[in-house]
């Protein structure tokens, strides 16, 4: 497998252009349950801090913070602009079926049609020492829907 | 048993090394011919674990083959000739480093020779509060108001070890800290470094930086303070001729899988004064006198402090492992990778956006460099140079406080060893220099 097969043209522009990113100067929408998770990967310093807002069953904003490599920052950028506008419970299924594809090496194809941009990161699950860059802010809006709901 | 110069290696020792001779001397080395992503492999992570010449591998299997037995108990033909291989092992790794043969104590790693130091020396505060052992205890013994002092450069292994000692006898754990270039402050280490100082803990070559430090110095300190001396040894003794008689350290340690070794051994050098009337860490068998329902005496050193069945064959590759690093020459194999070490520093140097930590070109340092690409993170540039064949480390190379210092959470680390060419370092310059406009940084 390619470099460029794992460095896909959407990921780099996403680890440039963060959807989302700036959560200490984004504001929650008012009236919405909010829940917040911070995740670390001690192995390679990559941190999250996420806060999801929550209105009637519905995901009105996903905001982050972070620091880490292309992968987990344009990974963080594609969750973003996907989750907003999604019910809790699409967005609950589609974390699932991204950890599935990521953790199946490669054996499991991602589909467009439920992961829309985050099908770009397909290629990581190539890369063991990588998944977890991937999924580090996938793993925090878990976190915090369980926290908001 | 002790290495005895042969005219090979006098010879040798007059003569620097080159590509050719690396070259010949990568053939010794299997799992270095193989293409990796379609390239050549180029081993740039000697730092965090060394490639085993066939010598060490065919050790391990003769070992297996033909001698195979429990040490030190059995009277059987196989158990005396395992027990004569596996001790004169030790006594090769003793000469290596300058040590007497008791003053070697076989660990798993570098690691749990910090360990063994740490709790042996809170296992002498037990002991001598109860009045158990020697009277020597009483000295070596740490509580409330001694303090402890490492670097803040260290390894967490050369650090953790010291703030669990700390926790565990109410001592204080200080450090002596940095400059902004990675040096340490020696103005404020002979302020830190005072007549409260138990125990001195420090590296003697940074894994990060590539410093290599002022170890008679620092003893001199210690010393001064009546303190005894930890020296971390992982990226020295496998680099550089490393005497500990001469650097006059209570103690020393360092891995085998860093010098050509196998992993699973490492080693603890320790003044035989001291290993003597420390307290043992582990307990059981091989390492009494007498055992009674209620009680036991302990062996001195080394035994002491090897409880249960050893890494018998790790010892007898590490040895192997030892030997070709004497044939080489290790003052040979350090001047070459000084000069590999400056070679990369300077090309990394001249690249815009890449900052080497540590010593600048033309310094002091090991033959390893840590840098940091300008908006690029270093899992992105592992990723990239491993696309093209390199082996690199990138992380914080478990020095998390190093890192915070300097203001950096993550680095990318190329280590060289005396089989990489300076075509190596090249080939790994040119591929740092594309790394920024892949990412677009």
């Amino acid at each position: 497998m390619s470099l460029d097969q794992l460095y896909q043209q959407i990921i780099l522009d996403h680890s440039k252009a963060r959807h989302g990113s700036g959560l200490a100067a984004t504001a929650a929408p008012d009236g919405a349950s909010t829940g917040q998770s911070h995740q670390l990967n001690p192995v390679c310093g990559d941190e999250v801090t996420l806060r999801v807002a929550v209105d009637h069953g519905t995901v009105t904003q996903l905001a982050w913070d972070g620091a880490g490599c292309s992968i987990s920052m344009a990974s963080a950028s594609v969750l973003s602009e996907l989750a907003e506008g999604m019910t809790v419970d699409e967005l609950r299924s589609v974390i699932g079926n991204f950890r599935d594809v990521l953790r199946s090496r490669g054996k499991i194809p991602a589909d467009p049609e439920i992961l829309g941009d985050a099908a770009a990161f397909e290629g990581v699950a190539r890369y063991a020492a990588r998944v977890k860059c991937a999924m580090i802010s996938w793993v925090a809006a878990e976190d915090a829907l369980n926290q908001a709901a | 048993m002790a290495v005895v110069s042969t005219p090979t290696t006098l010879t040798r020792a007059l003569s620097a090394m080159d590509n050719a001779e690396v070259l010949r001397i990568r053939n010794d080395f299997p799992v270095l011919n193989q293409t990796v992503n379609g390239r050549p492999l180029i081993y740039l992570d000697s730092g965090a674990t060394s490639q085993n010449p066939l010598s060490v591998i065919e050790a391990e299997q003769e070992f297996y083959e033909q001698r195979n037995a429990a040490v030190h108990r059995g009277a059987h033909h196989l158990a005396v000739e395992a027990t004569e291989v596996f001790e004169d092992a030790r006594q090769t790794l003793a000469d290596f480093v300058g040590a007497a043969y008791e003053e070697i104590v076989w660990t798993s790693n570098a690691t749990e020779g910090l360990n063994v130091i740490s709790y042996a020396l809170s296992n002498a505060a037990l002991w001598a509060a109860q009045g158990r052992g020697d009277s020597r205890l009483r000295d070596l013994a740490l509580g409330p108001g001694d303090e402890i002092v490492v670097t803040e450069m260290e390894h967490h292994a050369n650090l953790i070890p010291w703030q669990e000692l700390a926790y565990r006898t109410g001592a204080t754990l200080r450090h002596i800290p940095l400059d902004d270039a990675g040096v340490l402050r020696m103005d404020e280490a002979a302020e830190i470094v005072g007549e409260r100082t138990r125990l001195l803990a420090f590296t003697h070559a940074s894994n990060v930086l590539g410093t290599i430090n002022p170890v008679s110095d620092l003893v001199a300190l210690a010393r001064r303070a009546g303190a005894l001396v930890v020296l971390d040894a992982c990226q020295s003794a496998p680099h550089l001729a490393l005497d500990v008689k001469q650097l006059d350290v209570d103690f020393a340690v360092f891995s085998g899988h860093k010098m050509l070794g196998p992993t699973g051994v490492g080693v603890l050098y320790g003044k035989q004064e001291l290993l003597d009337v420390l307290p043992p860490v582990l307990t059981g068998g091989s390492m009494i006198t007498t055992v009674t329902m209620e009680r036991a005496e302990y062996l001195p050193a080394p035994q002491r402090f090897e409880a249960g069945t050893q890494k018998i064959s790790q010892a007898v590759a590490l040895a192997a492992a030892v030997n070709y690093l004497t044939e080489t020459g290790i003052d040979r194999v350090h001047r070459w990778e000084s000069e590999l070490g400056q070679r990369m520093v300077a090309g990394l140097e001249a690249i815009d956006g890449v900052r080497v930590l540590g010593p600048a070109a033309g310094q002091d340092r090991i033959g390893l460099a840590a840098f940091d690409v300008a908006g690029v993170h270093a899992h992105d540039v592992g990723q990239f140079l491993d696309a093209r064949g390199i082996a690199v480390r990138v992380g914080h190379h478990c020095a998390q406080p190093l890192h915070r210092r300097l203001g950096l959470t993550a680095t990318t680390r190329a280590s060289a060893y005396l089989y990489n060419t300076t075509d190596d370092v090249d080939e790994f310059l040119d591929a740092v220099s594309g790394v920024r406009a892949y990412f677009r940084a």
